[in-house]
């Protein structure tokens, strides 16, 4: 077969514009043997954004298969735009996370706005409307010179799409690392709701079908940004501003209204949205879901610059689109609600029978302007299989860390002072409060926000379930969690703590987890020690899973993540949707009753430091003994918690986590300006300092009214896990017997002011 | 109490207006869609927050051509209540119901957090005594009240100003925080001259059930029913 036609001006495909475009010289040679021809150099576009690392998984396929994705609770798992877990009656919670981290970096406002609207597509093209939006962003050094500006505009963005479509952000997460200084992440969560019955899915079913272009026009912004994506960054990063897209979500809202009452008149037999990869990836992988072939029509496409050649049509990145296949017949239902929103819709192809994807288009006709007349002409024809199933997959070389065995274990000098030791930490940019962050979105919008940022260890939000039955309110919880430093320290245990903690922020807030999303946001795969922590990181987060009973339903994988050789810290970041069966059963995390008793539960710490915030401060490096993580104590702690959050038999709880101890009373007592006495529990006999900031996993702070304590110690006993009254919620100091006392007002004023430094 | 919720391309806190007034107020509610020109048989209207076209050109400023306008105009010219929140307040100065306008916040930041208000002036959606302190929350980036002097003097002296930022205590912000957008005389919500017609940037409708932590907004929307003379 001949080799479609190039476009004027259009180069014929070479080994040079192939590893331009990011494929290996091997890549190259397999796209010839496979297709016994030469590439077209908009066929060569298509295959080399297919086979990219963002759109094929290429290093990280053969290791995620060993993620559990399945339970009773499990209505969709990965492989659909988005997972979705059944919530009662009929209906499902639909989320993923996604990462937008390249883009992110390059323009930090329209990269972190448009990976907000990108999850806001994969979520209601499932038929779902999105309900609550979470954010896990890292960040460098607080006084690199660019975190400020990347923060400010990251978070400037997030709110400004997110806040404009009215899906309220109720919460997430921030760290500071140096690891990060030239690879920010920002990975976008959201939720949404359907009827598990109308849910719709990315397949191009019924040969013959029209497929119908719906939303904002073809532009060139983004173009090859899945391939940017896939790659590492070095000093030219800065010129690559042209490959990052705009986004604007008021369109995005009309798209969000239009597709949900398209879908309501069952006129569709699939959809998906165009995001990474654009036209190209929506129409293959809609073919390859269905078995069929797809064949588009390139002059038909709406557009809004002049000359777009197939090849910049293909790979565009513009915003807020959407491909339709409508059933036969039924298209003018879909123009008709389409006008009523103010949207363009057209006709721009066919499903076929063939297995192929097929472009045509003239050469010389310009719709934009009327130059020419169409007189179309093939100009990518490649079998639908070699973009997906038969795209390359790599077991790529592992090599665990030179230094593994000699990670010094550094415990840092004892202090003297130890409450002023606390309140460095708790005004630390990586504890202190993140309110400058969550004022800047709207946390309430939709009327459901019970749980608000910063008042649990998770959100907790009213849905609003629809049906001919009438409304039932359902409570979801939802958080996200990872902390790159323990999961540096050790891949596998660091990850299954990230998967550990998501979970138990749940069951603190009274919720049973359902399931789990992730992203797995990690350096160059090529360098066989970051493929190492990747695979580590994989068999963690599974282990941890199972245990948990939090399958993963939907993911995404950032790999490259990179600067002039300098990785990020491995963060496989999390993020788990959880129910409670009542509001009544919520959990804040404050203190809220003068005179109720404070519980420990759980072991408490043996003193091990290893990849805290405070060995950090200490030593300016990730380092010391990783702590560990036993998921069957975990799993026996979050049963029995949630077991007592059910039974109604506390006032608060909140988990230990960065920080330590310490750090977790002084969050529980300045939440509403209560104090505290404790005793500070300890398993074996460790420095006090090691005692108060150990990042150990597994506990869980807890406060009640003392006629419940025997209640409470009884569950516990049944479940194993470790109950201890350490004291009372009283006076307006924090005291730590023999330790320090330092007064909440004290602590709530650096608390606040975390953040002063870097955004003022 | 039947009431009509009006819907922009872009109003997105259509359902929280909805959801209050029909399922917690217990009215009889619907959405009037701009490109309608009905408001129904409405006894009052809410026009809810949200980012009408985009906020493209100013806040409010291209919602103030669609076709229900004029609906709204009528409705409100034979002095029937209507109830402009966030993105309805900045319509309502847009198509002139109001007087003034809503500018960028003095700090810059969209803003979302609990403020605390005075009730300064009685209305048909303030008749819960002047000096009645109240918890609402704010959502919004462009929530700065100006007007002119002499517009100014004249809302004083006809008792137009509905609500004041004030300290939790009911003390005048006094330049601080306490007034969260820069607003001149801490002025957070407005009556027309006949008192029908009120903008306000703060969200009753986001506040009116205990589930949600707070339902001090509850009183508005009692405040409109007492007006029409249901109970």
């Amino acid at each position: 077969m001949s080799t479609p036609a190039n476009f004027p001006g259009e180069p014929d495909s070479s080994p040079e514009i192939a590893r331009e475009f990011g494929l290996s010289s091997d890549e190259w040679a397999r796209v010839l043997s496979t297709l016994a021809r030469q590439p077209s150099y908009a066929e060569l576009g298509v295959i080399s954004v297919m086979w990219s690392e963002h759109c094929s998984y290429k290093s990280s396929r053969v290791h995620l298969g060993r993620l559990p994705t399945t339970g009773p609770q499990v209505v969709q798992g990965p492989g659909e735009n988005a997972g979705a877990v059944d919530i009662g009656d009929g209906f499902c919670a639909v989320f993923k996370m996604e990462s937008h981290n390249h883009p992110s970096y390059i323009e930090p406002y329209q990269g972190a706005a448009t990976g907000v609207g990108g999850i806001l597509r994969d979520v209601f093209t499932m038929g779902a409307r999105p309900v609550a939006s979470l954010n896990s962003l890292r960040f460098g050094r607080p006084d690199h010179p660019k975190t400020a500006h990347l923060l400010k505009g990251v978070v400037a963005g997030i709110g400004g799409y997110g806040n404009c479509i009215g899906v309220p952000t109720v919460g997430g997460e921030v760290q500071f690392d140096p690891s990060y200084d030239g690879n920010i992440l920002v990975n976008a969560f959201t939720v949404g709701i359907a009827k598990t019955d109308d849910l719709f899915f990315g397949v191009a079913e019924g040969v013959g079908n029209p497929i119908i272009y719906v939303g904002a026009k073809t532009g060139r912004d983004g173009i090859h940004g899945a391939t940017m994506a896939s790659a590492e960054f070095g000093e030219e990063t800065d010129s690559k501003l042209p490959t990052v897209q705009v986004g604007d979500p008021f369109m995005e809202k009309l798209l969000l209204e239009a597709c949900l009452e398209i879908f309501a008149t069952d006129c569709l037999s699939g959809v998906q949205d165009m995001g990474a990869a654009g036209l190209t990836s929506s129409s293959v992988e809609m073919a390859d879901r269905a078995g069929n072939g797809i064949e588009l029509d390139l002059d038909a496409i709406p557009r809004r610059t002049k000359a777009l050649s197939p090849y910049e049509m293909l790979l565009s990145e513009s915003q807020e689109r959407m491909l339709m296949v409508s059933k036969e017949g039924r298209e003018q239902e879909v123009f008709d609600i389409c006008a009523k929103w103010d949207l363009d819709a057209s006709i721009v192809g066919r499903v076929t029978d063939t297995g192929r994807f097929v472009c045509k288009a003239t050469p010389g006709y310009d719709p934009f302007d009327g130059t020419g007349a169409p007189d179309p002409v093939v100009v990518v024809d490649l079998p639908v299989d070699l973009l997906t199933n038969a795209a390359p997959k790599y077991d790529r070389p592992q090599k665990s860390r030179a230094d593994a065995a000699s990670i010094v274990t550094m415990t840092g000098d004892a202090p003297d002072d130890l409450g002023e030791e606390l309140l460095t930490l708790i005004g630390c940019p990586n504890i202190g409060s993140r309110a400058w962050i969550w004022r800047q979105y709207d946390h309430i919008v939709r009327d459901g926000t019970v749980i608000r940022p910063g008042e649990g260890d998770a959100a907790v939000v009213r849905v609003f379930c629809q049906d001919e039955s009438g409304t039932r309110e359902k409570y979801l919880a939802v958080a996200s969690d990872c902390n790159g430093r323990h999961v540096e320290l050790d891949p596998f245990g660091g990850a299954a703590m990230a998967v550990a903690e998501c979970t138990r922020n749940i069951v603190c807030v009274g919720g049973k987890p359902l399931g789990l999303t992730d992203c797995l946001n990690f350096g160059n795969p090529e360098v066989p020690e970051q493929m190492w922590r990747f695979a580590q990181a994989i068999d963690g987060l599974a282990a941890a899973c199972s245990a948990l009973d939090a399958p993963v339903v939907s993911g995404n994988v950032s790999l490259y993540n990179e600067t002039d050789g300098n990785a990020i810290l491995p963060t496989p970041t999390v993020a788990v949707v959880g129910q409670l069966e009542k509001p009544e059963h919520r959990l804040g995390l404050g203190f809220t009753c003068e005179g109720d008793v404070i519980a420990h539960l759980g072991r408490p710490s043996r003193g091990v430091l290893g990849a805290s915030e405070w060995l950090v401060q200490h030593t300016g490096r990730v380092t010391g003994a990783p702590v560990g993580i036993d998921l069957d104590a975990e799993a026996a702690l979050q049963r029995a918690v949630l077991e007592i959050a059910r039974a109604m038999l506390l006032h608060s709880a909140h988990d230990i986590s960065d920080g330590g101890f310490a750090v977790c009373l002084a969050e529980a007592c300045i939440a509403h300006g209560y104090g505290a006495r404790v005793a500070l529990p300890a398993a074996e006999d460790a420095p006090a300092h090691a005692l108060l900031f150990s990042e150990e996993p597994s506990r869980i702070v807890v406060s009640l009214p003392a006629s419940n304590v025997d209640a409470v110690r009884e569950i516990c006993a049944r479940h194993e896990v470790p109950f201890r009254e350490i004291g009372n919620v009283t006076g307006d100091s924090l005291a730590i017997e023999g330790v320090c006392e330092v007064p909440v007002e004290a602590l709530a004023e650096r608390h606040a002011k975390a953040l002063d430094d870097i955004v003022s | 109490m039947k009431v009509a919720v009006v819907q922009f391309p872009g109003s997105n806190a259509d359902w929280d207006a909805l959801h209050t007034v029909r399922d917690v107020v217990g009215a009889d509610a619907w959405y009037a869609f701009h490109k309608s020109t009905s408001l129904g048989d409405a006894d009052a209207v809410v026009i809810p927050g949200g980012f009408s076209y985009g906020d493209y050109l100013r806040a409010g400023a291209i919602a103030g051509f669609s076709p229900i306008v004029a609906s709204i105009r009528e409705f409100a010219g034979r002095g029937g209540p209507v109830l402009g929140i966030c993105n309805g307040f900045q319509i309502l100065t847009e198509m002139g119901l109001l007087p003034g306008a809503l500018t960028r916040n003095a700090h810059l930041r969209f803003e979302c957090r609990d403020i605390h208000l005075r009730v300064e002036n009685d209305g048909p959606f303030t008749d819960m005594g002047r000096g009645t302190l109240l918890k609402l929350p704010i959502a919004h980036a462009d929530g700065r009240y100006h007007t002119t002097d002499e517009g100014l003097a004249e809302l004083e002296r006809h008792g137009q100003v509905a609500f004041r930022y004030c300290t939790p205590d009911g003390d005048a912000p006094n330049g601080s925080d306490a007034n969260p957008n820069g607003s001149v005389n801490d002025i957070a919500g407005v009556y027309n001259r006949s008192k029908n017609v009120l903008g306000m940037m703060p969200h009753p409708e986001r506040a009116s059930e205990a589930i949600l932590g707070n339902d001090h907004g509850l009183s508005l929307f009692q405040s409109l029913r007492r007006h029409l003379g249901l109970q």
